[in-house]
C-alpha cells in the first residue's frame, strides 16, 4: 500500500501543499475513458466487425466519424480543465464532528465557458460547477472534521466528463490551506463552575450603576431590566445592555480544577463547553491551561482566542 | 466510495432520447415484420403520451413480460434468435422498451448505444446518399443527446450547437481512417441467405411483352467506363441470357452450365472498360459483344455469356476486355447444334414459309437476308404497345398483326430460321446506352433492354442479326427514342423533350454514380488505386497503418493545440499595469508575483526615491481602477499615460 501511495504520489506529481493561484497546466490534467467510453469503444469494435461482414461502406464511414468523435471528446474533455486556476478561499473554524467548509476559488482565464466541474476531497462530498467565460466562482468543499487542532484538505480532485460523458479528466491539487478544527463541546457537561472559582467567580456587589459597556443578543436567562428597548425599537430584535464591571460575572475555566479521571480531551471538551456557555451568557472569562494563561475578558476576539487556544493545545 | 444516486432525467433529456429513437427506428420499420413494426410504434405513442402528461413509467413486471413476449415472437417470426433479422428485430424491440424504462442518464446511454447499433443495421437495406443523409442527422441528434446526458444544465440549442461541433472536428478523423483504414473484402463468415426480391432486370425467359414492359423502367442497369473513346452506338450489343428453347409462345435459357475458354480474339482490337453492375440478383455479367477477358472468379458459359458464382446481390464493379462485332465459334458440332434447330409442332404457316424460302435460297445467308428484307417491305410496324398474341404466336404476329416490339421480331425471326433449317437462338441484353456528359460514364438502363438473334453460318460461327435493325434502324443508331413515333407513350428518361429536367437528373446521375464509385465501391482494389494515386508506392496493410496513425496523430496534434489556445484577454489596465513592471524591470525593480500594488509602490520609492512620486501616483490609480473606486475610460487612459510618461534613468 505504502508504495502504491508513493507511485502515486510520484504519477501525479503531488509534493504537498501548492503555492496559490494553482494553475492546472496540460501535464497535470490526465483523461482516461470513462465506463460508458469503454463501453462506446467496445460498440464500436462490434460494429466494426459488422460492417466489415457485410461490406458496409457506409457503415465504415459511421464507425470511423465515431471513432473520430471519440477522440476529439478525449480534447474537449481535457480542455473542458486544462489552464484552470484554483486559489485557496476562506475557510471558517468549526467544531470537531461538524463539517469543515474549504473555500476554493476558481478563475476561468479564458474566453470560453467550462461546464460541469466536479470537485472532492478525498473523503469528501462532490460540489459541482460551471464556470463562466473569465470568470471566478467559489466552491465550499465539506469535510468532515474529526479531531481539533489543524485540518488540512488534503488532496482536492478536480474532474469533468463534459461534455459527453465517455471521457474522464481529472487533476489533483493541493491547495496550501488549513481549518483551525476547535475541540468538540461536551455534550452534557456540568453547569458553569461560577461558585467554584472561590475568590473571582460569582456575581458581585453593584446594581446596574456601573459603565454602560455595549450591547449583545439577548439570551432567554437575561434581566428583562437590561433588555436594550430603544435598540429593539431600532433594530427589530431583542438586544441586552451589558455592563463593564461588578455587573457582569467573571468566570475562570480552569483546566487544573477539572476532575482528576478526565483524559487530555475530554478536559478541552469540557472547557470548550464552558467557554461557549460563558461567552454566550456574556459573563467575562478567563482561561488556564497547563503552560498558558488567558486573562479574563469578553467579545468576539477574545472568544476565538481562547477557542484556538484549546484546538491547538498540546500540538 | 458512497456516490449518491444519479439524478432522473430531466424532461429535456427525456425528450432528446425521444428523438434520437424516433428517428432511428422510424426507417426499421418497414423491414421490420408486421406485428413487430405496430407495436414499435404503438411504444413510441405510448412513450411520448408518457412524456407529454409527465405519468409514471410502466412497471418493471410489465416490460419483462413485453420483452419476454417479443423475444418469442421473434423467435416465431425467425425460427431462430441468432442472424441478421432477427438480430435487428431484437435490438427494435430492446429499444422500444428500453424506452419504457428510461429513468436515470444510465438508461439514457443504453438507448443511445441502442441507437447507434440500429444506426448502422440500416445501411443493410440501402446504402444511399439519402439514407446517408438521414443518417447524419440522426447522429447530431444522438450526440446532442449524449452532450444532454452529460450536462443538463446547458440550453437545447447550445448541445446541438456542441454535437455539430464535435462531428465537424471529428470528420477529418473519418475520412483519414476511411481512406486509410486497410479494407478487408468481406464477409468474414457466410453471408446469411437472405431474400433479394423486387429487382428488375433481365429474366432467363422471353415471352412476348417482357421487354417493352421493362423498358418501362428508367432504372439504371449498370454503368460503363471506357478506357479509349466510346464505340459507337450500333455496336454496343450488351449480351445477356442466351435463350434456345421454345415453347410456341416463351423463349428460355438453356440449363446447360457447360464452361468454354475465351474464343480467340486476335483479329480484332479489344475494347477495355469497367462496368459498374447494379444488383439484379441473378448469375450473369453484362459484356460487350464478344468478351476477349473474363472478371476475376467468373466463367464463361458455352453461349458466351459471363457468369458469376454467385447472383449479383450488391453493386458489383469488374474491368473487361471485349472485341466488337467478332463472330464466334465454340466448337459446335452437328449434335450440339441439333438443339438450335428444334421447334414445337405449331406455327404451321410461318413453318410453311420458311421451308419454302429455304428450298428457294441458295445458302442459308440467302434466307436470312430473304427474312429482312420481308420485314423491311411489308408493313411491319415498331411499337411498344403490340397486340395481345395467343397460341401461334409467331404466325399471329408474321400474318396477323405485324405490330411488335424487338422480342416480337426476334422470336420470329429465330422460328423462322430453325424451320427454314438454319441453327438459331435467341439472344437477350441491352442495346446503346447514353453518355452521360457530366462524368463521361455511358449509362445503360432497363429502357435499353433488347433482344435480337444469332444464326449459325457455316464458316462463321454464330453471327448475330438483328431483325429490329431492318424494321427501325434508328433504334440501333440512335436509341429508342428517335425509333418511336411521338404518340407512343415512352418512359420518361428515353424521351428527347424536357431537355433541362434531363440536364439536371444527368447531374443527379453522376453524383449518384460518383458516391457508387468513391463511397460505396471503396474496396481494397479502389483503395489500393487511390493510395498509389496518392503517391503511396506500396499500398499493403502496414503501410496504410503507419499513415493512418501519423495522419491521426497530427490531426490530434493540431485539436490539442486548438484545447490549449489561450485567449486570456486583459484589459488596458492590467496591460499598462503589467507594462510599468517591466519598464522598471529594466532597472531591477520588477514586480514580484505576490507583491500588491502598495507593497510594490513602497518598494520603488525606496530604491528610487526620485521615481517616488510618480509611483505612488500611478499605484494609487492602479488601485481605484482596479478596485472600484473609479472606472471608466478617462481614468484608465490617465493611467497609461503616466505609465509612458514614466522616465527611467537606466543609467544610475
Amino acid at each position: 500500500m505504502q508504495a502504491v501511495a508513493s507511485f502515486k504520489r510520484w504519477l501525479f506529481r503531488l509534493y504537498g501543499p501548492e503555492a496559490a493561484p494553482i494553475r492546472l497546466s496540460q501535464r497535470r490534467v490526465y483523461v482516461l475513458p470513462t465506463r460508458a467510453g469503454l463501453a462506446f469503444a467496445a460498440s464500436l469494435v462490434l460494429m466494426l466487425t459488422g460492417a466489415i461482414n457485410y461490406n458496409l461502406s457506409l457503415g465504415y464511414a459511421l464507425i470511423f466519424l465515431l471513432a473520430g468523435l471519440g477522440l476529439v471528446t478525449l480534447l474537449h474533455t481535457f480542455r473542458n480543465l486544462v489552464h484552470l486556476e484554483i486559489s485557496p478561499g476562506r475557510v471558517e473554524p468549526v467544531f470537531a464532528g461538524d463539517n469543515a467548509g474549504f473555500g476554493l476559488q476558481l478563475h476561468n482565464r479564458r474566453g470560453q465557458s467550462r461546464f460541469a466541474l466536479e470537485l472532492k476531497l478525498d473523503g469528501g462530498e462532490t460540489q459541482a460547477c460551471d464556470l463562466a467565460a473569465e470568470a471566478t466562482t467559489l466552491v465550499s468543499l465539506p469535510l468532515l472534521a474529526r479531531r481539533r487542532g489543524w485540518l488540512r484538505p488534503g488532496r482536492v480532485t478536480l474532474e469533468t466528463r463534459y461534455p459527453l460523458c465517455l471521457v474522464r479528466a481529472w487533476s489533483y491539487v493541493e491547495p496550501d490551506m488549513r481549518c483551525l478544527v476547535y475541540p468538540k463541546p461536551e455534550a452534557s457537561a456540568p453547569p458553569l463552575p461560577l461558585a467554584a472559582n472561590g475568590e473571582n467567580g460569582g456575581p458581585r456587589g453593584g446594581r446596574g450603576s456601573e459603565d454602560f459597556s455595549g450591547l449583545r443578543s439577548h439570551q432567554p436567562a437575561d434581566s428583562p431590566r437590561h433588555v436594550a428597548w430603544k435598540a429593539v425599537a431600532r433594530e427589530q430584535i431583542l438586544l441586552t445592555k451589558q455592563f463593564a464591571g461588578a455587573s457582569a460575572a467573571q468566570v475562570w475555566l480552569d483546566w487544573n480544577a477539572l476532575p482528576q479521571g478526565l483524559d487530555v480531551e475530554a478536559r478541552l471538551s469540557r472547557l470548550t463547553r464552558w467557554l461557549i456557555d460563558a461567552h454566550s451568557r456574556g459573563l467575562a472569562y478567563g482561561l488556564r491551561l497547563p503552560g498558558r494563561q488567558l486573562a479574563l475578558g469578553q467579545g468576539a476576539q477574545h472568544f476565538q482566542e481562547c477557542l484556538e487556544a484549546l484546538a491547538l493545545h498540546g500540538l | 466510495m458512497a456516490s449518491k444516486p444519479a439524478p432522473p432525467l430531466t424532461r429535456t433529456q427525456e425528450l432528446w432520447l425521444l428523438a434520437c429513437a424516433v428517428l432511428t427506428l422510424v426507417p426499421a420499420i418497414q423491414p421490420a415484420p408486421p406485428w413487430l413494426a405496430a407495436a414499435l410504434i404503438l411504444a413510441l405513442a405510448w412513450r411520448a403520451w408518457l412524456w407529454w402528461r409527465r405519468a409514471t413509467l410502466p412497471p418493471r413486471w410489465l416490460l419483462n413480460l413485453l420483452v419476454v413476449a417479443g423475444s418469442v415472437g421473434v423467435f416465431l417470426t425467425y425460427r431462430h434468435l441468432f442472424g441478421k433479422d432477427p438480430g435487428i428485430a431484437l435490438l427494435i424491440l430492446f429499444l422500444a422498451l428500453k424506452l419504457l424504462e428510461m429513468r436515470r442518464p444510465r438508461d439514457g446511454l443504453a438507448v443511445i448505444f441502442l441507437c447507434y447499433f440500429l444506426l448502422l443495421t440500416h445501411f443493410l437495406n440501402a446504402q444511399g446518399m439519402e439514407v446517408a443523409g438521414l443518417a447524419l442527422a440522426a447522429l447530431v441528434v444522438i450526440t446532442s443527446a449524449l452532450a444532454s446526458l452529460a450536462h443538463a444544465g446547458s440550453g437545447v440549442l447550445a448541445q446541438l450547437r456542441l454535437a455539430v461541433l464535435m462531428l465537424a472536428q471529428a470528420l477529418p478523423f473519418m475520412l483519414v481512417l476511411f481512406l486509410l483504414f486497410p479494407r478487408v473484402q468481406g464477409p468474414l463468415w457466410g453471408m446469411p441467405v437472405d431474400a433479394y426480391s423486387g429487382m428488375t432486370g433481365l429474366s432467363e425467359s422471353m415471352s412476348p411483352g417482357d421487354i417493352s414492359r421493362l423498358i418501362q423502367s428508367g432504372e439504371i442497369a449498370f454503368r460503363v467506363r471506357f478506357e479509349g473513346q466510346i464505340p459507337p452506338q450500333p455496336s454496343l450489343y450488351w449480351r445477356g441470357p442466351v435463350l434456345g428453347n421454345f415453347d410456341g409462345r416463351s423463349w428460355r435459357a438453356s440449363l446447360a452450365r457447360e464452361k468454354v475458354g475465351l474464343p480467340d480474339t486476335a483479329t480484332s482490337q479489344p475494347v477495355g472498360y469497367e462496368i459498374t453492375l447494379e444488383p439484379h440478383n441473378k448469375t450473369w455479367l453484362f459484356a460487350l459483344e464478344i468478351p476477349a477477358s473474363l472478371p476475376a472468379g467468373a466463367s464463361l458459359s458455352r453461349e458466351y455469356l459471363i457468369q458469376a458464382r454467385a447472383p449479383v446481390r450488391s453493386r458489383l464493379r469488374y474491368a473487361m476486355q471485349s472485341s466488337p462485332g467478332a463472330g464466334h465459334d465454340p466448337g459446335e458440332s452437328a449434335v450440339s447444334l441439333r438443339r438450335y434447330l428444334s421447334l414445337p409442332p405449331n406455327n404451321p404457316r410461318t413453318q410453311a414459309l420458311a421451308q419454302q424460302w429455304r428450298r428457294e435460297a441458295t445458302d442459308p445467308e440467302a434466307v436470312i437476308r430473304r427474312m429482312l428484307e420481308h420485314f423491311r417491305q411489308e408493313s411491319f410496324f415498331y411499337t411498344l404497345t403490340p397486340p395481345l398474341l395467343g397460341e401461334n404466336s409467331i404466325d399471329e404476329f408474321l400474318f396477323g398483326t405485324r405490330r411488335g416490339f424487338c422480342e416480337h421480331y426476334a422470336s420470329a425471326f429465330t422460328f423462322t430460321l430453325r424451320a427454314a433449317g438454319i441453327p438459331a437462338r435467341v439472344v437477350t441484353g441491352y442495346q446503346g446506352g447514353q453518355r452521360n456528359p457530366v462524368d463521361g460514364y455511358l449509362i445503360v438502363r432497363q429502357s435499353d433492354a433488347h433482344a435480337w438473334a444469332e444464326a449459325w453460318l457455316e464458316g462463321r460461327g454464330w453471327v448475330r442479326v438483328d431483325p429490329t435493325a431492318a424494321i427501325a434502324p434508328s433504334r440501333i443508331e440512335a436509341g429508342l427514342a428517335s425509333a418511336m413515333p411521338a404518340s407512343e407513350a415512352l418512359p420518361f428518361m428515353v424521351r428527347a423533350d424536357f431537355s433541362w429536367l434531363r440536364q439536371l437528373r444527368f447531374r443527379w446521375e453522376a453524383v449518384g454514380n460518383a458516391w457508387n464509385q468513391w463511397v460505396l465501391g471503396y474496396d481494397p482494389q479502389r483503395q489500393r488505386e487511390v493510395l498509389s494515386r496518392l503517391g503511396m508506392r506500396e499500398p499493403d496493410w502496414q503501410a496504410m497503418a503507419a499513415a493512418m496513425a501519423t495522419l491521426c496523430g497530427l490531426l490530434l496534434l493540431a485539436l490539442t493545440a486548438w484545447a490549449l489556445r489561450k485567449r486570456i484577454r486583459l484589459d488596458p489596465t492590467q496591460r499598462a499595469w503589467n507594462r510599468l513592471s517591466r519598464k522598471l524591470g529594466r532597472i531591477g525593480l520588477a514586480r514580484r508575483p505576490w507583491e500588491g500594488p502598495a507593497d510594490y509602490a513602497r518598494r520603488v520609492a525606496q530604491a528610487r526615491p526620485e521615481l517616488a512620486q510618480s509611483i505612488q501616483a500611478i499605484a494609487g490609480l492602479y488601485v481605484d481602477l482596479r478596485y472600484g473606486k473609479l472606472n471608466g475610460d478617462a481614468p484608465s487612459q490617465r493611467l497609461r499615460g503616466l505609465v509612458s510618461g514614466l522616465d527611467i534613468a537606466v543609467s544610475k
